[in-house]
């Protein structure tokens, strides 16, 4: 333990009431379930002035294999609900956000050393872009999808489908807002995600986790490791069993590097644009980048 | 009903003698399931929702809303007048320019998600006084009126914010106030339909529900005050025919949606010639249910049933023309009278009705009026045994044989349960004849040929064309017809188009 004093989670008892706060363990989200890392480590997470927060897990090669695994057993199902079943899930998650708006404002606030106002507008943010990803269960396919008019007797559409499971290294300043904006389009479409949160700031990533398994979010459709972001990207991005990766929070230097690994099984590659600010409305990119389209034939005819 | 054991639920029923049928067996004896109505409070009387709140009709007129299924008086309504639809326009105009149009999208979103929300959480309420206000079984209120609407609003609460995306060009305008006009047959749904797409791009809306099903227009209205919905956002009016002239002519509406006949549709569209107003109309229907030679026979005879008798045949879109290939005619009419020998028609209320009571007096009439010219005409009719309440107003599922194109059964919309029985030889001559109507609704295709589908969807000049199912539904999927079923679409992307300025 280091010696510099703890401040703790948001949950902290007062000391107006004499009582001793009950601290929070921040783990792992591996299947739906909340474990420690397989290898027992754990590390400091410091506030904005070098105070420590907590220590989070520190996953291993293994425990990422293990959230790979648990997202692949997650995705027939999850891939396979309506839109609409999607849709409403998704929602309840925004409805479980806001009712833990608090909490994520004082992890935010630690996180990033945000002011109060400042934090609660990010959270108010963060739940809004939810709730816009939401929306969009049911309607990508209207905006993505289309009917081909081919020169032939032939009914031909064609629909978008999610593309499996998609590795997200989250941006590692905004542990929040950016998180949210990473990771809601990939599950919103049907896929599954094995998010490698921000190694700095990971404490509000822990937070989405524990509202993500009191939603409806069946268990492994996200699954979200704390750790060293250099050493578990590179076995992600060679993963035999994901289907795409976004390197939105790689560190530069190691991009590249990722990027070849990732053709290793021609994984849909997602970076971050230059210009992509986390308070600014999205675009569609990063909901149609983990899309596969799929178009159909029929012939029409007596 | 068939068995007549569905009789002794209701004591004292007369038995219509609908002539020889081969009945299939005894059947199953019910006990009876009705849902209770403690769920919902009704008030005795209700006024007028202008502006975020309840008032008297500034000309005193009310009327009363009856159960067509006991005849009972459930509630008194408010008849608004000429002042009050200028009060309400007025409400939604302000509210227009000061609250809702300037509005993020992502802020009216949750204003409609909260709506959903709402709907789902008291959704009973909604059912068991659908039921009592419409007549329909609380099977098809439960488990499709009132799921399906809060489904819509759920759905365009997810276009509020994402206008820019729905492929109309960027940042699209909504008309202004709109004024909505909505039948009884879905009463909820349809205040749904229409609401859920106008608010979503930035309209405000003056709804009037039908004159004989006011109820869960005005529990609407209950709940825009429960989800804090800015006031003169949503106003609804009560009112028959001149409360929805009124509405529809008046100068200070942008936007005219109207559900219901096609007659007044017509009136309605020579009413607007020449304003500036947008109108979007769904009417009547004639629906043909194709059924070929090599149809999934369980299947289409479900198909067939669902396709007329859902919800007493009261449906825009309903199979009402049964074109059947001859050399299966036979078979196809012969399952399908031993089934609808085990429908159950009574209390609308009780979980196991399949047939609920017809929703006035007027309807009745029409019904009566039409089949009696089948009958006169021509063709063959018959219902199985069946026994009808002697209160309310009931008509027995009804099949015409041997009906041709020139009867009036076949060219107008009956509206009620009253299949009409065709027959054709080739898909030639099922398209030429499905298409045989100054209608164009919907269709349906029986067939386990996924080619010929497509061939015939392609040639239906219809808006929906449902093949080997019949009668869905979905907030996602466009709905509207083609020729004298009016114009416009309802649900999906384009039902964006119809409240915004493209």
């Amino acid at each position: 333990m280091s010696d510099t004093p703890i401040t703790g989670a948001p949950t902290t008892g007062t000391a107006s009431t004499g009582r001793l706060g009950v601290r929070k363990t921040y783990k792992l989200f591996i299947g739906g379930a909340f474990p420690r890392s397989e290898s027992g480590r754990s590390y400091p997470v410091r506030g904005k002035g070098g105070d420590l927060l907590a220590y989070a897990a520190k996953a291993s090669r293994k425990d990422l294999r293990d959230a790979v695994k648990a997202a692949r057993g997650a995705f027939a199902g999850w891939a396979g609900a309506t839109a609409y079943n999607r849709g409403q899930v998704l929602y309840r998650v925004a409805e479980m956000m806001e009712g833990r708006a608090a909490e994520f404002a004082a992890e935010v606030a630690n996180a990033e050393g945000l002011k109060p106002a400042r934090a609660d507008a990010v959270v108010s943010a963060a739940i809004d872009r939810w709730v816009w990803y939401a929306g969009w269960s049911d309607k990508v396919a209207q905006v993505a999808g289309a009917a081909n008019p081919v020169a032939g007797p032939y009914f031909n559409f064609s629909v978008p489908e999610p593309t499996g499971v998609v590795a997200t290294l989250a941006p590692p300043d905004s542990s929040l807002l950016g998180l949210i904006s990473v990771l809601a389009p990939v599950i919103v479409t049907g896929n599954t995600a094995v998010v490698i949160a921000s190694e700095q700031r990971p404490l509000p990533s822990v937070v989405l986790a524990e509202v993500l398994a009191t939603s409806d979010v069946p268990g492994g459709v996200v699954n979200i490791l704390t750790g060293n972001t250099a050493e578990l990207a590179p076995i992600a991005a060679g993963h035999m069993d994901v289907n795409a990766i976004d390197l939105t929070g790689a560190p530069a230097a190691d991009k590249a590097a990722l990027e070849r690994a990732a053709a290793g099984n021609l994984k849909r590659v997602l970076a971050h644009h230059d210009g992509e600010q986390w308070t600014e409305p999205p675009t569609l990119r990063r909901l149609l980048a983990t899309l596969e389209i799929k178009t159909v034939w029929h012939p029409a005819g007596i | 009903m068939g068995s007549g054991k569905s009789g002794k639920k209701q004591a004292g029923a007369a038995v219509v003698d609908t002539g020889a049928v081969d009945t299939v067996s005894a059947g199953w004896e019910y006990a009876p399931a009705p849902e209770s109505r403690d769920i919902v409070t009704i008030a005795p009387e209700y006024g007028l929702f202008i502006n975020g709140e309840f008032r008297p009709p500034a000309a005193g007129g009310t009327f009363a809303t009856i159960n067509p299924a006991t005849g009972e008086s459930l509630a008194t309504v408010a008849e608004a007048g000429p002042a009050d639809v200028a009060a309400a326009v007025s409400a939604a105009r302000a509210a227009y320019e000061n609250v809702w149009g300037p509005m993020p999208g992502s802020e009216r979103a949750k204003y409609l998600y909260r709506i959903a929300r709402v709907l789902q959480e008291r959704s009973r309420e909604f059912a068991v006084l659908e039921s009592l206000d419409n007549g329909k079984p609380i099977r098809e209120s439960r488990d499709v009126d009132i799921p399906l609407a809060a489904a819509h609003f759920f759905y365009y609460a997810g276009w509020a914010d994402k206008l820019d995306h729905a492929g109309f060009g960027p940042a699209p305008r909504p008309l202004g106030v709109a004024a909505q006009v909505i039948p009884w047959n879905f009463p909820l749904l349809m205040a749904a339909w229409k609401l859920a797409p106008a608010l979503a791009a930035g309209n405000t809306c003056v709804l009037k529900p039908a004159e004989t099903t006011p109820l869960t227009a005005l529990l609407l209205a209950d709940v825009c005050q429960q989800v804090g919905l800015p006031p003169g956002v949503v106003s609804v009016l009560t009112g028959a025919g001149d409360t929805g002239a009124a509405l529809v002519t008046h100068p200070d509406v942008d936007k005219i949606a109207f559900t219901g006949s096609t007659e007044v549709g017509k009136q309605i569209a020579a009413s607007a010639a020449g304003t500036p107003k947008k109108l979007t109309l769904e009417l009547g229907g004639k629906a043909a249910n194709i059924v070929f030679d090599d149809a999934p026979v369980e299947q289409a005879i479900e198909g067939i049933v669902n396709g007329i008798f859902f919800n007493q045949g009261h449906v825009c879109c309903a199979g009402s023309r049964l074109l059947v290939q001859e050399s299966v005619a036979d078979a196809v009419v012969d399952r399908l009278k031993r089934r609808l020998a085990t429908l159950r028609l009574g209390d609308p209320l009780d979980k196991n009705t399949d047939v609920g009571a017809i929703n006035s007096r007027q309807q009745l009439d029409k019904i009566t009026e039409l089949t009696a010219a089948g009958e006169a005409e021509g063709a063959e009719r018959w219902s199985p045994p069946c026994r009808l309440p002697e209160a309310g107003f009931w008509f027995p599922p009804t099949v015409f044989t041997g009906v041709s194109q020139s009867h009036r059964i076949a060219r107008e919309e009956i509206f009620g349960p009253v299949l009409s029985v065709l027959t054709f030889r080739t898909p030639d001559e099922a398209v030429a004849k499905a298409n045989n109507t100054p209608y164009g609704l919907s269709a349906g295709i029986w067939t386990d040929k996924g080619s010929r589908i497509l061939w015939m969807a392609q040639r239906m000049r219809a808006g929906v064309v449902w093949a080997n199912t019949y009668n869905r539904f979905d907030p996602a999927s466009p709905f509207g017809g083609y020729k004298e079923s009016g114009y416009g679409r309802e649900g999906g992307r384009h039902g964006l188009a119809a409240y915004l300025d493209v």
